[in-house]
């Protein structure tokens, strides 16, 4: 809670933190007073600066964070346009990440110093140190260019035409979920062999169970709870992060409206971008510690 | 009747630092309802060598040799299957840590019954109905409701209750306690080991006790067996090992423990009151005497450069022999 | 496995955070991925170390661990060559970053212009080299920033405790909050974009993983003897935080330095991509790739060498980073998952 109210004054001052006047600058060099007027009006950037702060934070909980200063549409509904695209491609990366991960990480703990163990390191560690832009550039060019298999970006409604869809996701999710996969890994790995050593799993086999029972219920389940967290801290930055991957896939997202939003000089449109990636990160912040109450019972009171 | 029979069994490591040699061919017996103690500081080797027992180690980086016997079956070289089936019922495990050696994520019922159903067709609920005799049996309050319970809503003498109720749970021929009270309180510790003698009244279960606390030998071993290096340095009755001590390392360790040792005669000071420095490191082991390094003594010119071998001390008492690895114990004054 | 097997190493492996489930959520306890295996192996420290624990780390010893882990030695001598190339990159380059050329546009990799020309005719090999000073300069004032700020928070924060401790953790999980990226192109949106800014971006994202480095290895390290012992006699705060304490919490910091100035490159890169960074005509990688990026299937080069920079010195700061962290603090709690990426 007082982070959220922390959050909220920065986004607010973040205008003011401009210097010279937002509206002068959003709207360039060639406008009428009464414009100027008008939108200063709109924006209420005529008023008191404690007026104005409550009066958006007080519109900013009722859902309305303001008109943008390009397109006149209200910031809301600019959101709630990209918010799917942003989602799709979050989630999508997720599950990519944690489909390499999980058995990477695990196959690597089981055997450590073994080929395919060496083998996920090295690969993990590219993973976090490519830059991902790069490997959006490069992927294109060998699938879309070269090959030619996949439209080398924008965006269809699943609705409309599934296919496209997926053929428009594989590629920048794939390239987020190597990324985020390559931290996963790297946690799977090391939280299951902390497991495998620990001195439960000693007691586990020490009163007869089967190898995979121990591994299942001993090892696997303990080295997979903390998973749940780092899972949610890796979606959280996928939905903000992937800001990058959007502009190179032109993938209409809320990274992609953000970027635009400084490109323009909008800035109540970036102030709801942020503001929503802050109540994002910590909405997902609080989800991961409900669901981790419910799965640990050393946390359950 | 001889229940375990340890042969030179010798268990050498990998390590980071090169390999070591953690256990150096120690042999040992232990018979039906007999308690055997194995003493010796941290390091000695005492759990890597019952580890070994029951393939506890990581295969990847210990090499294990000699022959462990149980009921005449070699467990070093049993194929897996077997070995898992002798953990639990042929030899229950009581770890040192009651904080970590239960898993914090499962109830206690299920991990006692578990291990239950691991050997023989129960039913989920007759598995059940034992688990909590079991509980009763090791004196935990309230032993229905402990079952649901998790670990870490237990204390710890509560949860050592429960670990060796698990270890108990398919009626072990052979039990071993690795530093079962040491992380426990004094009262609670003597609980536990009122309990684990009542029980081995109760199924005649042998029983390998490890630890450091000689007071604690002194309660319930029927034999001692003190380990320094990885070796076997002095073993016999508990008489004849804590009241006549003849390896100076045991001397050593006993005159660390003032109820113990031996009141000097004349109001002498005895001239080992405690063990200074720290035993040798299994990567580095000294050519000579093991304890060498340390050894106050040092009487006799060949303890730079060979083992000695344990040979029984001439004043052995009972009907066991009280054997000792050292050429030094002449020197031993008699308290 | 007995009993009091002493642990390896330095020793003072701080505790968890007494208040870790609080703040964990924000930044998971990603424990140790240290490769050493918890298993028997920890034997062979038998012989304990029973000497007085040292202050400060023994640099021979480290840089002696260090050498023998490969990858991480490697690094270190790659990171210090690309410190060199960029300390006289004026003098290494073969022509100068914006010597246009347009009869040579566009021209593939060869003897005279090893990583090719871009669309101006510029000389690829050239501004590569110019670049590595930018991604530098920029990467360390950074992390610079962020040491310096995030650190002193931290440190103040675990020494003192109480409402210090309330405050300043509060003020960084609001910092924590805001995603990273976004975070930096918010702050370069208000400043204006530029190599200065862009530093002073990155650095903001990095301050509240540094604070919380440092914290938790503060409170690992207050409360021992000996900084309790040196407080009993009357040592100063300013005495206690600069001979104990701060000697001790080093490691975990020098470690999340060495990760942090991987992420700062990276971010430097995308922003510079983004084209919010350092701007044209000067030679940024991030901003070379994007020039590239409309050629890509025309001249791959344009792109691929930035890229292959960009990724290579990324790499050498993290591999040194974890081969750090295997050397001086082998169990520590990362918060590197929580951190940007």
């Amino acid at each position: 809670m007082v982070v959220l109210a922390g959050v909220s004054v920065i986004v607010f001052a973040l205008v003011h933190l401009v210097p010279g006047d937002p509206v002068r600058l959003a709207l360039g060099t060639r406008f009428s007073q009464e414009t100027y007027d008008a939108l200063r009006e709109r924006s209420g950037l005529d008023q008191p600066l404690l007026a104005q702060f409550s009066g958006w934070l007080g519109r900013a909980l009722s859902g309305d964070l303001g008109v943008s200063f390009r397109s006149g549409d209200t910031v809301t509904s600019l959101i709630a346009e990209r918010l799917p695209a942003t989602l799709t491609l979050a989630f999508a990366s997720i599950l990519v990440a944690l489909l390499i991960a999980v058995p990477l990480g695990i196959l690597s703990a089981l055997r450590p110093r073994s080929v395919v163990d060496r083998i996920a390191t090295v690969l993990s560690q590219i993973g976090i140190s490519v830059p991902e832009f790069w490997m959006a550039i490069v992927l294109i060019l060998v699938f879309s260019g070269t090959l030619g298999w996949l439209p080398s970006g924008g965006y269809v409604p699943l609705s409309e035409d599934p296919l496209g869809w997926l053929e428009r996701l594989v590629m920048p999710a794939v390239v987020t979920g190597v990324v985020s996969g390559s931290v996963i890994t790297r946690f799977v790995r090391s939280s299951v062999l902390e497991a495998l050593g620990s001195d439960h799993v000693r007691t586990a086999q020490a009163k007869g169970l089967p190898g995979r029972q121990v591994f299942t219920w001993h090892a696997l389940r303990n080295a997979l709870l903390p998973l749940v967290t780092v899972t949610g801290v890796q979606l959280a930055y996928l939905l903000s992060g992937v800001v990058v991957v959007e502009i190179v896939f032109s993938w209409p997202g809320l990274g992609q409206l953000a970027l635009q939003a400084v490109q323009a000089r909008d800035y109540p449109v970036l102030q709801g971008a942020i503001l929503l990636f802050a109540v994002v990160f910590l909405l997902i912040n609080l989800v991961v510690d409900l669901l981790y109450t419910a799965i640990d019972p050393r946390i359950r009171r | 009747m001889t229940l375990l029979e340890v042969e030179d069994l010798r268990v050498r490591l990998r390590t980071p630092r090169g390999p070591a040699a953690v256990v150096n061919g120690l042999s040992y017996s232990v018979g039906e309802g007999e308690t055997v103690a194995v003493v010796g500081e941290s390091g000695s080797g005492k759990s890597v060598s019952v580890l070994a027992l029951l393939g506890l180690l990581p295969a990847r980086s210990a090499t294990v040799t000699g022959r462990a016997l149980l009921h005449g079956e070699d467990l070093l070289t049993m194929p897996p299957e077997r070995l898992r089936q002798v953990r639990g019922p042929g030899i229950g495990m009581v770890f040192q840590d009651p904080m970590t050696s239960l898993n914090p994520v499962l109830t206690i019922g299920r991990q006692l019954v578990e291990g239950i159903r691991a050997h023989g067709e129960v039913s989920k609920a007759d598995a059940r109905r034992r688990a909590a005799e079991l509980l009763g049996e090791v004196g935990l309050p309230d032993p229905r409701g402990t079952l649901d319970r998790y670990p870490h809503e237990l204390s710890g003498g509560m949860r050592q209750r429960v670990v060796i109720a698990i270890a108990l749970s398919n009626s072990p021929s052979l039990l071993i306690a690795d530093e079962a009270t040491t992380a426990l309180d004094v009262t609670v510790q003597a609980q536990i080991i009122d309990l684990v003698e009542r029980l081995q009244a109760d199924h005649g279960t042998g029983v390998v006790w490890i630890t450091h606390d000689l007071g604690v030998v002194a309660g319930i071993a029927d034999r001692v067996l003190v380990m320094y290096g990885g070796r076997c340095v002095e073993d016999g009755t508990v008489d004849d090992v804590l009241e006549h001590p003849a390896h100076p390392y045991t001397r050593g360790l006993l005159g660390a423990l003032p109820d113990l040792a031996a009141p000097a005669v004349d109001g002498e000071v005895p001239d080992l009151t405690t063990v200074p420095g720290v035993p040798p490191a299994p990567t580095d082991l000294p050519p000579g005497c093991v304890f060498w390094p340390r050894c106050p003594v040092r009487s006799d010119p060949r303890c730079e450069t060979q083992q000695p071998p344990l040979a029984v001390v001439a004043a052995s008492t009972g009907v066991l022999p009280h054997r000792a690895a050292t050429w030094c114990a002449e020197e031993a004054p008699r308290g | 496995m007995s009993a009091a097997a002493p642990t390896p190493g330095p020793a003072p492996r701080s505790p968890a955070e007494p208040d870790a489930p609080a703040r964990s959520s924000a930044a998971p306890d990603a424990t140790a991925w240290s490769s050493a295996a918890p298993d028997a192996t920890a034997w062979s420290s038998a012989a304990p170390a029973p000497a007085p624990r040292r202050a400060r780390p023994r640099w021979q010893e480290t840089l002696g661990l260090l050498a023998r882990n490969p990858s991480a030695a490697v690094s270190a001598v790659l990171l210090l060559l690309l410190v060199l190339v960029a300390v006289f990159d004026e003098t290494l380059a073969p022509s100068g970053p914006n010597e246009i050329s347009v009869a040579d546009r566009l021209q593939s990799p060869s003897l005279e212009h090893p990583f090719g020309t871009d669309d101006l005719g510029r000389d690829i090999f050239s501004r590569v080299i110019l670049g590595a000073g930018v991604s530098l300069r920029v990467g360390f004032l950074a992390v610079a920033f962020a040491l310096v700020v995030g650190s002193l928070a931290g440190l103040l924060a675990g020494f003192y405790g109480r409402w210090v401790d309330d405050v300043l953790m509060r003020a960084m999980d609001v910092l924590f909050a805001f995603p990273a990226v976004l975070l930096a192109i918010a702050v370069l949106a208000v400043r204006g974009p530029g190599a200065g800014n862009t530093a002073l971006a990155i650095g903001i994202v990095y301050i509240p993983v540094f604070a919380r480095v440092t914290r938790a290895s503060v409170l690992g390290v207050r409360e021992e003897v000996y900084v309790r012992a040196s407080r009993s006699v009357g040592a100063s705060d300013l005495r206690l935080l600069t001979r104990h304490v701060l000697p001790n919490a080093a490691p975990p910091i020098i470690v999340q330095t060495s990760i942090s100035l991987a992420f700062a490159v990276l971010a430097e890169a995308a922003l510079s991509f983004l084209g919010l960074g350092t701007q044209p005509p000067n030679p940024a990688w991030g901003l070379m790739l994007a020039e590239g990026r409309g050629y890509i299937d025309l001249a791959w080069w344009l792109a691929f060498f930035p890229g292959m920079a960009i990724f290579l010195t990324v790499l050498c700061f993290n591999l040194l980073g974890d081969g750090l962290r295997d050397v001086l603090d082998p169990r520590q709690r990362t918060l590197m998952s929580g951190g940007g990426r």
